[in-house]
């Protein structure tokens, strides 16, 4: 009395092509092939070095000049804006759910906010606060919370009545309620919050760095960018770039992707 | 436990105390537009081990009178009580089952959909709600399935789990909201069979929602006919022991739908 069978097992190699990362690594390699190519039909090192010249040039700034080191700066500077940031919001939806007045006043904040670009703050911050972390985190919470705010509040929001009914007839309430049911309901909705938050904080930080470098005596990633590029040491511009967007890679695909596949693709709430 | 009425309505007299009863209930629905009568003055009685079907038209407040049992919904007059105690809020003596697919929490395997509950509500450890939760499957044929998603399961095993999960808790009373409304033919009648067996092994009480006539006679030890706009009872039915396909089971399905629409004749059953 069992019902249909379920799921077929497809090939090997289309198991491997379903794979995103796999995917995504094949469009990376041609465009490092286009990339090789351009600059040798270029012959320019100065406009544009050749993607080995890079990768050397990426090598000896590992080696000498603590790139990773300046990447780790930037990133710790992300992570506490990023945190703080994923803080206020979640206060600012939790109000918003149980205050029909809190909830307007969030929708219209996140309306006026969102559009505007966190960076154009920075002039702001640096008058409010100097220049110091302070005013990075400061741009980074403005980066952060509207999107994730957003996004929270409409995962919470669209939760089926159903499951909501289900959990109330478990006799849960309050955080418990919140904890297990909404929030995993919510989960496709909040991981998108979590991305796009993550996005606009780090292209936020590289941009602020690129303005003013400098805090506590180290520099970033966008102050190293912006310091060889003083000197046209056009490779370490490069090498620099590659570093940021490696690092949103490895973010985009290395974490979040691996959440999501273990999560909500998993359970079917996310094609 | 007696329950006083100040109206006793013309059915048989119960033997054993009323597991959930209800007295003058009236429920209303407030929209935006305002407020609606759904439910007028509806008065039941629901008896140990009892299978009582609420049977209706669409706009008959069956569906209504269900949530509120439940306890999402306070009676704007009346009264519905469990053993004597008024129902104010939902809670795990009273297990719902939709008719909606997506009752099935999505992140949660069948087995831990069932568990859950079980270790939520019941406080039972998770290893002895780890065996209850499997046997509940196993009774409604889903073993083979325990370990995967809700969306690696047809509409009918959706709703074998929902079931499952519901029987594991023993709650005073079951109460389904047409489980079966939105699968095929076949599927329904299937689950309408296995509905039946499981509800007996487990001497269940069922409080049961349909707007179909063949399976309220089916399910049903006891029918509670409603008549629409607003909800009112027109009258109650014995229908225990009938067997589908028999001249007796067609007779009382006729009579319930002459009784449901006295204007138009049978013809259209």
């Amino acid at each position: 009395m069992s019902d249909l069978p379920l799921l077929h097992s497809p090939s090997l190699l289309a198991r491997v092509w379903e794979n995103q990362i796999v995917r995504r690594l094949a469009v990376l390699s041609l465009l490092g092939l286009a990339w090789e190519l351009a600059a040798l039909w270029q012959n320019n090192p100065i406009m544009l070095p050749r993607l080995t010249t890079t990768l050397a040039a990426l090598a000896e700034a590992v080696r000498d000049e603590r790139l990773l080191g300046a990447a780790w700066v930037s990133l710790s500077v992300l992570l506490k804006g990023y945190g703080l940031a994923l803080a206020i919001a979640l206060a600012l939806v939790a109000l918003a759910a149980a205050n029909r007045f809190a909830r307007d006043a969030l929708q219209t904040l996140t309306a006026m906010f969102n559009p505007l670009p966190a960076i154009a703050l920075l002039p702001l911050a640096l008058l409010w606060f100097g220049l110091n972390e302070q005013s990075l985190i400061f741009v980074l919470c403005h980066a952060v919370i509207w999107p994730f705010a957003l996004a929270a509040l409409q995962g919470f929001e669209s939760v089926p009545e159903t499951q909501r009914l289900v959990g109330r007839n478990y006799g849960l309430r309050g955080p418990t309620f919140v904890a297990l049911i909404l929030t995993p309901a919510a989960l496709p909705s909040l991981l998108s919050g979590l991305k796009i938050g993550w996005a606009f904080a780090w292209r936020t930080l590289i941009a602020a760095e690129l303005v003013f470098g400098v805090s506590s005596g180290t520099g970033g990633l966008g102050w190293f960018i912006f310091r060889n590029r003083n000197e046209l040491y056009t490779d370490k511009v490069f090498a620099g770039l590659l570093v940021v967007i490696l690092i949103g890679l490895i973010v985009e695909l290395g974490v979040f992707r691996t959440i999501e596949n273990r999560t909500v693709r998993r359970w079917g709430m996310l094609k | 436990m007696t329950v006083l009425s100040p109206k006793p309505l013309a059915e048989p007299v119960r033997t054993g105390p009323a597991v959930l009863s209800a007295r003058d209930l009236t429920l209303v629905y407030r929209t935006e537009a305002g407020a609606h009568l759904a439910v007028d003055r509806v008065s039941l009685d629901l008896a140990e081990g009892e299978r009582l079907v609420l049977l209706g038209p669409s706009g008959c407040g069956k569906s209504t009178i269900l949530k509120a049992a439940a306890g999402f919904l306070k009676p704007a007059g009346g009264t519905i009580a469990l053993r004597g105690r008024p129902v104010t809020g939902p809670g795990p003596d009273r297990i719902v089952v939709f008719q909606e697919f997506d009752q099935l929490l999505p992140w949660k395997t069948a087995l831990d959909n069932v568990m859950f509950p079980l270790v939520r509500a019941r406080n039972l450890p998770r290893t002895e709600a780890r065996a209850q939760a499997e046997e509940a499957l196993e009774r409604v044929g889903l073993t083979r399935a325990l370990h995967q998603y809700p969306h690696e399961l047809s509409g009918g095993m959706k709703q074998r789990v929902a079931i499952a999960r519901a029987l594991a808790m023993r709650p005073e009373v079951l109460l389904m909201d047409e489980p079966f409304a939105a699968l095929d033919a076949l599927t329904r009648a299937r689950l309408q069979a296995d509905l039946l067996r499981v509800v007996e092994e487990a001497r269940a009480t069922l409080l049961f929602v349909t707007h179909s006539i063949e399976e309220a006679v089916l399910i049903g030890t006891r029918l509670h006919l409603l008549s629409a706009h607003p909800g009112r009872t027109l009258t109650t039915r014995d229908v225990a022991g009938l067997t589908p396909g028999t001249p007796a089971f067609t007779r009382e399905a006729k009579v319930v739908h002459d009784l449901l629409f006295p204007q138009a004749e049978a013809a259209d059953v």
